[in-house]
């Protein structure tokens, strides 16, 4: 790559010394940084902690970023299209070269690519970037079909779900992950009534989420009740807590508003942790009971006396992945519900108000709408479907403690909602799929996950800050023949 | 002051707001009557718009009494709630930097005006989740009402359109239909004619006048458009400084020396006429005072 750079300095139009005088500053100040972040690593040797360094990875790392800044500078230069081939030629090598370390293999091709993607639109347009408004109306189409495409994408992603557990490739970890995908889907549908349709940023979901999942472990652990009682119980529950907190945070707008359900998020974990006789403190509730076949039977492999157990109602032989199953279609049907619900309350008197309440709430009250009411029912209905969620969580894990209803929680069902874009059914999919897929299928980079997902959120939110498929179908037509957008499309383009 | 004669619609009794220190308006008492355009003007700063929050329940006033009358009965506006100004005494109002749901379609924003109409014919919500036809006939006459209300201010062919996608002056009118969706007594507008061209305020005022003539709806109208308040209105309310300092036909109000000079400037002293010259010690006193 060097030697070709510097033939193409031959060329006139290039200043060879200025060139190298910037990719020698990019390095160095990637050198400051990677030194004391990536060169001294910290080893136990028995007792004592001591650091080792690392130079060659520093030494990598500063020769990437030093070509990838010559690569740079020279599709800036007008010779994008060398530049393309040669870091699609790097990218590739870098899949098969021998790297100290499996990230920076990452980052090597990562960033071939994106100096290729780079290239390639230099290539096209004559400019480095798009700008903001480009990208943003290559995205809204984009957005646009998708929404149009839905009527088959949904059916065929629902059927994909249905057959999945049955596909030979699924084993028992695709299908766990997939029970943990459908969880997160559901929550972030959830989530989406009070964010993206009521507007209402809320830093505070998984307390009812938490709800839902004590509620059905302490009905279960005190009363014995069982899990097809306590789904609407911990639901009820759930959203009893939602208009509890509701009544004196909906008067508080915007800013003000989120730190308070932030606050609430915390106040019910710490009572959780704290409330030692009650909710078992850190220690938690185990042996949550397992939900059985519709209150008929259940998936032991020996049912107590005088029950029948699953596999001999169906007369098949016993596998464990019969629960697994279960659990998973039992997940996939919540979550079809919530959308199901979302989809019709979204063209009825609720649904509209809840809209217009995010795009102007004074101009709503001049119309004679109870901003509170119309508030507390998506605060009390998203609780709900969290409430749902977390019994069912509940009952999967068979184990719950505070540990798993942190801030972070809450953290990633709202970047699946903000990611997908505000408001979009499908978006939350995808963005779920990215957000929670990605990670269980890159698990060998366990050290680099939180860091990929932190940068990732970053380029979202500088690329496409409305999400990724923020794109709104009206909920009723006056002309319903053609589609609003195509009259909107004629007619800009008429004026 | 000549007398405006009519049913009254509104009365305004010594319609007072405070903030702090800073008197907005001052004492301020008319009667807006039943199907006619009652104008409120004055300069800039003489607590027009916050006389319009007042009434519509964004402020509750300091001092006074807003009498609304319907045929149900007398609604007392100062001891609304905002939204039940809106719900109960069927009072309307647009902004004087439009409001509009800018994400919404056009006729999005005429049905959530509709809103507490088709709340209840969904049986909140329940009805509406199931499908019913109950609700399904009450949504299909709010979109009649709004495709009357889209006839009437030329927007039909606009109904899927984007709010805030319309050219301003459109989105003036899709206000103006937004509010008049909420079916009201009294209509009050915020200036609908800033920003217009004079063709636009032309199509303004015809709206104001059907309105009144054939909704036999009264309207209470803040504007700075001397053409469209003098054309159309019936009875004109002069503030200045938060007082009230003419009320009556425009003929009257234009003609009005304490109006001209509250446009215009004082004059040289010397030019004045002598009951004026005569006040002017009091009323220097008076702003001394305040």
């Amino acid at each position: 790559m060097t030697a070709l750079a510097s033939q193409q300095s031959g060329r006139p139009g290039l200043d060879l010394p200025a060139m190298l005088k910037e990719a020698g500053v990019t390095a160095l100040i990637a050198l400051a940084l990677t030194f004391p972040l990536v060169g001294l690593r910290t080893v136990d040797v028995g007792s004592r902690l001591t650091v080792s360094p690392r130079f060659t990875e520093v030494a990598i790392a500063v020769a990437l970023v030093f070509i990838g800044r010559i690569g740079l500078i020279l599709t800036r230069e007008k010779q994008a299209l060398p530049v393309l081939v040669v870091s699609l030629g790097v990218a590739a090598a870098a899949w098969f070269l021998p790297f100290p370390s499996a990230a920076l293999k990452v980052i090597a091709i990562a960033g071939a690519l994106i100096i290729a993607i780079r290239a390639a639109i230099t290539a096209r347009s004559d400019r480095s970037t798009l700008s903001q408004q480009e990208r943003d109306r290559a995205m809204d189409r984009l957005g646009a079909r998708v929404q149009d495409a839905a009527v088959w994408i949904g059916p065929i992603a629902i059927l994909f779900a249905i057959v999945l557990p049955f596909m030979p490739f699924a084993n028992r970890s695709v299908v766990d992950i997939g029970i943990l995908i459908l969880t997160y889907i559901m929550l972030g549908w959830g989530l989406n009534i009070v964010v993206g349709l009521a507007g209402l940023l809320d830093l505070g979901y998984v307390a009812f989420y938490a709800v839902g999942a004590y509620s059905y472990a302490l009905l279960a652990h005190y009363f014995d009740f069982s899990f097809w009682l306590c789904l609407p119980l911990a639901g009820l529950l759930a959203a009893t807590s939602g208009v509890i907190l509701g009544f004196p945070v909906l008067r508080l707008r915007g800013d003000y508003f989120a730190i308070v359900t932030l606050g609430f998020g915390e106040i019910i974990r710490i009572v959780l942790l704290n409330w030692g006789v009650f909710t078992g403190g850190p220690n938690g509730i185990s042996g949550i009971p397992r939900p059985s076949f519709f209150g008929i039977a259940d998936f032991e492999r020996r049912p107590p006396e005088g029950e029948i157990a699953f596999h001999q109602l169906f007369g098949i032989a016993f596998d464990p992945m019969h629960r697994i199953i279960f659990l998973y279609y039992l997940i996939l049907a919540l979550a079809l519900c919530v959308n199901l619900f979302t989809m019709r309350i979204r063209k009825l008197p609720v649904g509209r108000a809840w809209e217009a309440l995010r795009e102007d709430d004074i101009a709503c009250t001049s119309l004679g709408i109870n901003r509170t009411n119309i508030k507390l029912a998506a605060f009390a209905i998203a609780a709900m479907f969290g409430g749902f969620a977390g019994s069912f969580f509940a009952t999967r894990q068979g184990f719950i403690s505070p540990e798993s209803f942190t801030f972070i929680e809450s953290a990633i069902i709202l970047a699946i909602v903000v990611l997908g874009g505000m408001g979009s059914q499908i978006g939350v999919v995808v963005a779920a799929l990215i957000i929670i897929g990605l990670p269980e299928a890159f698990r060998e980079l366990a050290e680099y996950r939180m860091l990929a997902f932190g940068m990732g959120m970053v380029l979202i939110m500088v690329w496409r800050p409305r999400g990724l498929l923020a794109h709104r179908d009206p909920t009723i037509l006056l002309h319903p023949k053609r589609s609003a957008r195509q009259q909107q499309a004629d007619s800009e383009a008429g004026e | 002051m000549t007398a405006i004669t009519g049913t009254p619609l509104l009365e305004v009794e010594h319609l007072t707001m405070r903030f702090g220190g800073l008197v907005a308006v001052n004492d301020v008492s008319f009667t807006a009557m039943k199907q006619q355009i009652t104008a409120v003007i004055g300069p800039n700063g003489a607590g027009k718009t916050t006389m319009f929050n007042c009434l519509t329940g964004f402020y509750s006033p300091t001092v006074g009494r807003l009498a609304l009358h319907r045929d149900e009965g007398i609604f007392l506006l100062e001891r609304l709630e905002a939204f039940r100004i809106s719900q109960q005494a069927a009072v309307a109002r647009t902004f004087q930097n439009i409001r509009l749901f800018a994400h919404m379609s056009v006729l999005e924003n005429l049905i959530v005006a509709q809103h507490n109409k088709l709340m209840k014919a969904s049986g909140f919500s329940v009805a509406g989740l199931l499908g019913l036809p109950v609700y399904r006939k009450a949504e299909k006459e709010a979109v009649e009402l709004a495709r009357h209300w889209l006839d009437k201010v030329k927007l039909t062919k606009f109904a899927d359109w984007e709010a805030g996608n319309l050219p301003y002056g459109a989105q003036r009118r899709l206000e103006i239909a937004r509010a008049m969706c909420t079916e009201p007594v009294l209509l009050c507008l915020d200036e609908p004619a800033a920003g217009l061209n004079p063709r636009e305020s032309g199509d303004l005022a015809e709206l104001l006048i059907y309105i009144r003539d054939e909704e036999k709806i009264g309207v209470l109208l803040i504007e700075h458009d001397m053409s469209v308040v003098m054309r159309i209105s019936d009875h004109v309310v002069v503030l200045d400084y938060g007082r009230k300092i003419s009320d009556g036909t425009p003929a009257y109000v234009k003609s009005d020396p304490t109006v001209i000079r509250a446009y215009l400037g004082e004059e040289e002293h010397e030019e004045l006429p002598p009951e004026i010259i005569r006040d002017l010690p009091e009323v220097a006193e008076r702003e001394e005072g305040a």
